[in-house]
This record gives C-alpha cells, sequence and structure tokens, in this order.
C-alpha cells in the first residue's frame, strides 16, 4: 500500500465520517442514532489504524484500538442500556426541522473548508485534507446538540464532536501523545457514566428527559 | 518600656490587637470571661499606642522599617513620622476609652447573641486603623485600608438579623470600596510617575516623595485621592453610607467609626496633599473648601431634622468632617501663595478638630450608647426627663453637647476659634476673586457652628429634659461603671483638651513644621501658656484657663446665692396657665423644634407633610384626632445614586435576559462564539 493509496484511502474515510456527521443530524430514530455514531467511531478507528500504517507511527495502531472498544462497542452499548432501561423510544424531536438543519450543516462544511484553506497549502501530510471534514465534524457536533430536545442525543451530539476533535487530531498532526489519548478515552467513559447518572436523576426530578422542562431552574424575575 | 523607640510600641500595640483577634474565638464558650479580657487588652494595647503616637510627636523624628513579609520583591514598609504619631494617638486614646466602654456596653449582648465576632473584629478594626497610619507603601497602605474597612463592615452588620442592618453594612461596603478604587488608581499613577509604569518599584511612598509629576497629572492624581478618601470620610455628596450605618451598628463601634475611623481618610487627604504631591496649586484647595463648606452645612441641616439620635449623630459627624476639610482646604490655599504661616494656623485648626471631634463625637456616640442601653429606644420622639434618670449620662452628655456646639471652655470651642482666624486673616491672600469668596466660606462656617448649637439643643432637651415622651413608663437604668468610665475620660479630656490649647498646640506644632517649614507655636504661645495668640497678641487672643475659672466663679457665685437659703429654691408643679391638666404630649418635642428650620431649608430636602383629620365616631364634635406624618429624604439620595441604582437594575435584567435556562441556547451562544471568533482570527 503506498502512500498515495493511503491519502486516497483516508480521504475516501474522512467522506464517509462526514456523511455519517450529516446522518446524525438527519436521523430521527434514536437507535438508528446509536448505529449511525457507532458507524462513525468505526469509520474513524479505520482511518487512524490507516494514518498509523501510512506514517510509520505505530502507536496510533493503540490509538485505533482504543477507538474501536470505546465508541463503537462499550459507548453505544451504555447508551442502548441506558435507553433501554429509560424506556425511550419516541422519535427523536428537534428544533429546527431536518432540511433546514441539513442546509446549515452544508454551510458549516463550506465555511469549515475555507477556514483551513491557508493550513492546507502549508501542511505537508498526507491526512491534510481532511482536517476540513474534521472541523466540519466538530461544528456539525455542536450544531446536533444545539437543535435537539433531548438529554441522550445531546450526548451523542457532545460524543460525535469529541470523534471531530480526535480526527483533527489525527489528520493535522498524527494524533496526540499517546498519554493524552489514554486520558481522553478514559474522561470520555466516565462523563458516559456521569451523563447516565445525571439522566435518571433529571428524570426524577422533572419527570422527563426533556431539557426544556430545566427551564424554571432559572431564577425568577 | 520606655526605652523602646515609638514605632516599636506601636508594632507591639498592633501584634496585642491581633493576637487578641485570634484567641478570642478560643474563649468563645464563656462570654463575659471573653468580653472582659479582649477588651482589657484593647484597652491596654491602645494605651501603648497613646504613648507610641505621643513619643513620635515629641521627639519629631521620622522611623522607617521594612517588613520581610507581603509579597516577594515587595515588602511592607512601615513609617512612623509627627503626623502619622499624631493620628495614631487620636485612634489610641478615643480606642483606649471606647474598649473600657465596651468592657459594660458588650455584656448587654451576652445572652442575646454571640458576640465573639464583634470582639474579633473589633481588634481587628483597631489595628487595621492603626496599621493604615504606619504604612509608607501603597500596597500595604490598600490591605490595611482594606482590613480596616472590610472588619467595620462586619461589625456594622453585627445584628444582622434585620434586613436594614445588612442593606446599611451594603450600602457601606460598596461605597468604601468605590474609594478604595479611586485611592489604588491614584497611587497607581503616582508610582508610575515615580518609577515608571513597566515596574512596581515605584510603590512606596518615598519614592512618591521624590518623584515629580506633571502639573496635570498631579491634580488628576491629587483628586482621585481626595474622592476616594471623600468617600470615606462621608463628604457629602459621597456621605449617603453614613447615615445608614452608624445608627444599626453597636454604639460602641459607632463611636470609633464616626470619632476615628472618618479621621483616617482625612489622614489620607494630608498625606497626599501635603506630603506626597508637593506640587501646590490653589484651585485644588479651593475645591476642597468648597466640598468641606458643603458638607458642613448639609450634614448639619441634615443632623436638625433627624429624630433618630444616632442618626443625628452621624450627620453631625458629615459637618465636622466638613469643618476639617474646610480648614484643609484653606490650608492648601494659603501653602500655594507660600504664606506658610498661615497655612500652619489653618493646617493647626484642622488637626486639632480632628482631635476634639475624636473626643466629643465618641463621648457622644457612648452616651447614645448609654441611652439605648438604658431606655432600649433609639427615636427620640419617645424619650425625656432622662435627666433625672441618669444620673451620670446626662451631665456627661451635656459635656459633649456643649463641645461640639463650640462653647467655651470645651474643646469645641478652640479649634473653631482657630478656623475663624485663619478665615479672618485671608484678605492677606493676593488674589481678588478669593478675597471676595472666602469670606463668603466663613460665613457659612458660622452658619454651621449656630446650626449645630441649636441641632444640639434640641438633642439634649428632647432626650434628656422635660417627660418622658414614651407610651409607658419603661425601667430605665444607669449604665454600668465601665461605660462611665469610658464616658469620663472623653469628657475630661474635652475639657483638658480646651482648657490648655496652647500645651496641645506646642506639642502639635512639629507637623506644620515638617509639611510647610512653618510653625506657629512662637507666635502662639508668645504671651505665655495662659494666652493662646494664634497669629499676634494685639489681633486676637484667648485665654481658655481665665475663662474656665470665670465660669466656675460665676457658677459658683450664683449657686450660693440660691443654696444659702432654704427657702431659695422652691419645687412646685409648673404653672399650666390654668388650662387644667398638663400631659407630657404637649411638650416640645424633636419634630416641633426642628419645624423653624425646615420652613426656611426645606428646598434643599424632600419633604413630604400630610395631616389627616379622624373623628370619633360616637362623639363627632369631640375628641377630634390629627394625625401628622413628616418624611424627610435626602434629595441627593435621588440626584446621585438613585440614577445609578436604577441603571444597574436595568442593566442587570438585560443581562438576566440572556440567561434562558436551556441548554440549547446556552450551546448556541458559545457556538456563535466560536464561529465569530474563527472569522476574525
Amino acid at each position: 500500500m503506498n502512500v498515495s493509496f493511503a491519502a486516497q484511502l483516508n480521504s475516501v474515510l474522512a467522506a464517509l465520517i462526514l456523511l455519517t456527521a450529516f446522518g446524525l443530524l438527519a436521523q430521527r430514530r434514536i437507535y438508528g442514532l446509536l448505529h449511525i455514531f457507532a458507524l462513525q467511531g468505526f469509520f474513524l478507528s479505520v482511518s487512524t489504524a490507516v494514518v498509523g500504517y501510512s506514517a510509520g507511527l505505530h502507536h496510533l495502531y493503540i490509538s485505533a484500538l482504543l477507538t474501536l472498544t470505546l465508541k463503537v462497542i462499550v459507548l453505544p452499548y451504555i447508551l442502548y442500556v441506558l435507553i433501554h432501561r429509560l424506556r425511550i423510544h419516541k422519535e427523536v424531536e428537534e428544533v429546527v426541522n431536518i432540511p433546514t438543519t441539513m442546509l446549515i450543516g452544508i454551510a458549516l462544511v463550506i465555511y469549515s473548508y475555507h477556514l483551513t484553506a491557508p493550513i492546507r497549502e502549508l501542511s505537508d501530510f498526507i491526512t491534510r485534507s481532511t482536517l476540513a471534514v474534521a472541523l466540519a465534524t466538530v461544528m456539525l457536533g455542536l450544531l446536533m446538540m444545539i437543535i435537539r430536545k433531548k438529554a441522550v442525543t445531546q450526548i451523542i451530539g457532545f460524543l460525535a464532536l469529541e470523534n471531530g476533535l480526535f480526527f483533527a487530531a489525527t489528520s493535522a498532526t498524527y494524533g496526540m501523545p499517546l498519554v493524552v489519548e489514554l486520558g481522553v478515552a478514559l474522561d470520555i467513559l466516565i462523563a458516559a457514566f456521569i451523563f447516565g447518572i445525571f439522566f435518571f436523576q433529571i428524570r426524577t426530578t422533572f419527570d422527563t428527559l426533556d431539557l426544556k422542562a430545566m427551564e424554571k431552574l432559572k431564577e425568577e424575575e | 518600656m520606655l526605652t523602646q523607640s515609638p514605632l516599636e510600641l506601636a508594632i507591639a500595640a498592633i501584634l496585642i490587637l491581633l493576637a487578641t483577634a485570634a484567641i478570642a474565638p478560643v474563649l468563645s464558650r464563656r462570654q463575659n470571661l471573653l468580653i472582659s479580657f479582649s477588651f482589657i487588652t484593647s484597652a491596654v494595647a491602645s494605651l501603648i499606642a497613646v504613648f507610641a503616637g505621643y513619643a513620635a510627636v515629641t521627639g519629631g523624628g521620622v522611623e522607617s522599617l521594612v517588613l520581610p513579609i507581603g509579597l516577594p520583591d515587595l515588602p511592607f514598609y512601615l513609617r512612623f513620622d509627627p503626623l502619622s504619631g499624631f493620628f495614631v494617638t487620636i485612634v489610641a486614646l478615643l480606642g483606649f476609652m471606647v474598649s473600657i466602654y465596651s468592657i459594660g456596653y458588650v455584656k448587654a449582648f451576652v445572652g442575646h447573641r454571640s458576640v465573639t465576632r464583634l470582639v474579633v473584629f473589633y481588634c481587628l478594626f483597631m489595628a487595621g486603623m492603626l496599621l493604615v497610619l504606619l504604612s509608607d507603601d501603597a500596597y500595604f497602605f490598600m490591605v490595611s485600608w482594606e482590613l480596616m474597612a472590610v472588619s467595620s463592615y462586619f461589625l456594622v452588620c453585627f445584628e444582622d438579623d434585620q434586613a436594614q442592618n445588612r442593606r446599611a453594612a451594603f450600602l457601606y461596603l460598596l461605597i468604601a470600596h468605590i474609594g478604595a478604587v479611586l485611592i489604588l488608581l491614584s497611587f497607581g499613577l503616582m508610582a508610575g510617575f515615580a518609577k515608571g509604569f513597566e515596574n512596581f518599584s515605584g510603590y512606596t511612598f518615598s519614592a512618591m516623595r521624590d518623584s515629580h509629576i506633571p502639573e496635570g497629572w498631579a491634580a488628576v492624581a491629587f483628586f482621585m485621592a481626595f474622592f476616594g478618601f471623600a468617600a470615606k470620610a462621608g463628604v457629602v455628596p459621597l456621605h449617603a453610607w453614613l447615615p445608614e450605618a452608624h445608627p444599626v451598628a453597636p454604639s460602641n463601634v459607632s463611636a470609633l467609626m464616626s470619632g476615628v475611623m472618618l479621621k483616617t481618610a482625612v489622614y489620607g487627604i494630608i498625606r497626599v496633599g501635603f506630603d506626597l504631591l508637593h506640587s501646590s496649586d490653589w484651585r485644588w484647595g479651593g475645591v476642597v473648601l468648597i466640598f468641606g463648606l458643603v458638607s458642613a452645612v448639609m450634614g448639619i441641616l441634615y443632623a436638625l431634622l433627624q429624630n433618630d439620635l444616632k442618626r443625628l449623630l452621624a450627620y453631625s459627624s458629615v459637618e465636622n468632617i466638613g469643618i476639617i476639610l474646610v480648614c484643609v482646604g484653606l490650608a492648601m490655599i494659603f501653602k500655594s501663595f507660600g504664606m506658610g504661616l498661615l497655612a500652619s494656623l489653618a493646617l493647626m485648626a484642622g488637626l486639632y478638630h480632628c482631635l476634639n471631634h475624636a473626643m466629643f463625637k465618641g463621648l457622644l456616640f457612648m452616651g447614645a450608647g448609654a441611652v439605648l442601653h438604658a431606655t432600649h429606644e433609639r427615636n427620640m420622639e419617645g424619650m425625656g426627663g432622662l435627666v433625672h434618670k441618669l444620673k451620670w449620662t446626662a451631665p456627661l452628655f451635656l459635656v459633649g453637647c456643649l463641645s461640639i456646639s463650640g462653647l467655651p471652655p470645651f474643646n469645641g470651642f478652640v479649634s473653631e476659634w482657630l478656623t475663624f482666624q485663619s478665615f479672618l486673616l485671608s484678605p492677606a491672600l493676593p488674589s481678588p476673586l478669593l478675597n471676595l469668596l472666602i469670606p463668603l466660606g466663613a460665613a457659612l462656617v458660622a452658619l454651621t457652628g449656630a446650626l449645630a448649637a441649636r441641632c444640639f439643643i434640641k438633642v439634649y432637651g428632647v432626650t434628656f429634659l422635660g417627660h418622658w415622651r414614651g407610651e409607658h413608663d419603661t425601667v430605665v437604668h444607669e449604665a454600668p461603671w465601665p461605660m462611665r468610665i469610658g464616658m469620663l475620660l472623653a469628657a475630661a479630656s474635652c475639657l483638658a483638651l480646651g482648657i490648655f490649647p496652647t500645651f496641645v498646640i506646642g506639642w502639635l506644632d512639629i507637623i506644620p513644621e515638617t509639611l510647610l517649614a512653618a510653625k506657629i507655636s512662637t507666635s502662639a504661645s508668645a504671651s505665655g501658656w495662659l494666652w493662646l495668640t494664634p497669629v499676634a497678641a494685639e489681633r486676637a487672643s484667648y485665654s481658655a484657663p481665665i475663662i474656665f475659672i470665670g465660669i466656675l466663679v460665676i457658677f459658683a457665685t450664683v449657686y450660693l446665692v440660691f443654696h444659702s437659703r432654704t427657702t431659695s429654691v422652691r419645687r412646685a408643679p409648673l404653672w399650666d396657665c390654668g388650662f387644667g391638666k398638663i400631659t407630657n404630649r404637649m411638650q416640645y418635642n424633636s419634630t416641633s423644634f426642628s419645624m423653624p428650620t425646615r420652613r426656611i431649608y426645606g428646598f434643599l430636602f424632600n419633604i413630604k407633610e400630610t395631616v389627616k383629620y379622624g373623628s370619633n365616631q360616637y362623639l363627632p364634635m369631640l375628641n377630634n384626632r390629627i394625625l401628622y406624618h413628616l418624611r424627610v429624604r435626602d434629595r441627593l439620595w435621588q440626584m446621585c445614586y438613585q440614577p445609578f441604582s436604577d441603571a444597574s437594575f436595568w442593566l442587570a435584567r438585560r443581562v438576566g435576559k440572556l440567561q434562558h435556562g436551556r441548554i440549547q441556547i446556552y450551546l448556541l451562544y458559545s457556538f456563535l462564539t466560536l464561529i465569530v471568533l474563527l472569522v476574525f482570527s
């Protein structure tokens, strides 16, 4: 596998990650969201491994493995259990309708490409073209957190945002030092547990997981 | 002990106070022991500090010390010169009296609430005031200043279960901090011009003294410092906290706050105006003079309209600070024209008035505390006839009233007389404008003196004379011995300062000598210690001892004439003009006494008077009830404070609208911020 093939493969994977990010925006069913999220994690893991192989950085294999375990298996499983226990079967509700969201998303992607154009010209990494995708994934994750109403979907948005960051790290600098990545991976896991606990707390307090109910927490005028 | 230098003594006193504050919580289980122990130690510490201050002024030297504490490379500088020494003497002297007084006064709280907090912050407050006076760099000064401000905040809200007290304390803290920011900016400016704005080495006062600041920037620095200190001193229009905070604080604390804490602000103005900045422009003095005059007149007018005893005394502090500032302003004007002798006379009058005001205002607040202690009543309308019940407090309070009204032979007269002397010498100024305007100031000070006398006639007459005005006869008991001793000491010093002014002036003369290079003691005591002749004997002279002896002789003669025969004094019911029964509601009260003032000067206030007629429904022809309601408000509050408070609430509500409680909106804020930052990156 030569370098130009690796770069092409990486571009394809980047495109797939971007596609899954749009998929997360468009998906109405909550289990569907989980599947797409797992898929995104899988593409991310493969992409990391490819970068690791082509750049000859073997610690990236460990990152890839971590991503595979955490983001494809463990986290979706935890969320699955959570959704099951909390009996959330409804369709996902959003603030803005889906076509509009997609249009905003496209604008964000174009904007990301515009932003990263100067970096692409300076960098000589094989992954340089994917930085725009990484940034777009971060923004789409944030957009998802903004437009969704339910707490669970917010978490998926947050995790997708983290995927984008991770992808940015591998594409821009061939990954962070291993220690940092291990730390981040552990943080994500712990965050998932904390979210789980909070969901139960939120539901017992407000009888719903709709974040609208939390509006009454603010100070009375 | 006498082998120690004044600075060492002062530091020892401060350490004792700090140690007492540290030990006090240990004793909090045994409140009575705690009170006796801590107030006795703070009295001892104050006494040591009195000696230190006295010795520093008498010695006239400058002592300095660098403490290796504070931040790295920013040690604390201490300096003890005659000016600090004089103010340390004031603080410690009143602190000594009030500490003794507190042994009796604070015991009244035992059983109602824990006094540990009061004791701890009392000691910290005293230590803070002394440290302010000793510090010789901007950093240590601000630390001490804040120690003083914050500990007094906790003292003001000691009885924090009432919303009114918390509100007053908050207002105090707010204005104190606005002042502190101004002072800090002023120091920053001076330090910057001393050693450059890039480093901190200009933060010592000695560096500021040696620097040469351009004229315009010096004025900016001076006025920032002046308004900063004015906020602490309660100069109109920054006085709003004073009438709120003083009445709600425990009386021993109000005595200290009014008597000496305000003086630390005067110290700051003198330190910055005469010592750190030696640029001289008569307009600076003019502004100080105008603010002083406005404070004096407005303060006493406000005081006259009050019915709450401690509130009235608080407004009277505004007036006295005004008089002190008038003297300081005059001294600055004289100094700028190079008239050293007159400048030192005016400065001397101001300093003397600082000392006097500490004594008589301390005495009056202690007396008010004794009245409060006896009657549990702050409103004068509910008092009366206390002269028969409070055999000790009544005459001592009378001494305070006479002193503050400026009547010989007490101390208030001396300093006001010196003030007038410096006014009367102002025609020597070479500026025609000032020659026209300064006599107007003298007239206003004279008006203030007359109104002050009227105000304290009201205070004494309504509180102590006549009959009890309250609804029921409450049990009134005289103050315990420690309180009497505290008041007695203050009254004795009022008299002593009034009778022996030449000694005091001779002692104090080193201060104008170091600050203005001119002294008045040679001319002031030119005719011996008996006669005080500020400038020259043929111009004006005052002999307090002779006047005192004269007054004593007159009193003795009158007493002998009336008491030589048993029949010459006869106690009988008051003649009621044939009207019938006189009730205690038919006396002059506080509101009616101040009615003429209210009519004449009413335009300065926001007064609302309502009269309602209510008739008895069974006997409509008879017994018409008249309800009179009076509300006096500070017009300045609406002009200077209301707009700011409204604006900040309006702004807070607008900003509060950003807060929806919806996570999505918050995320949107971050998202938009991110986008905007990326666009402009």
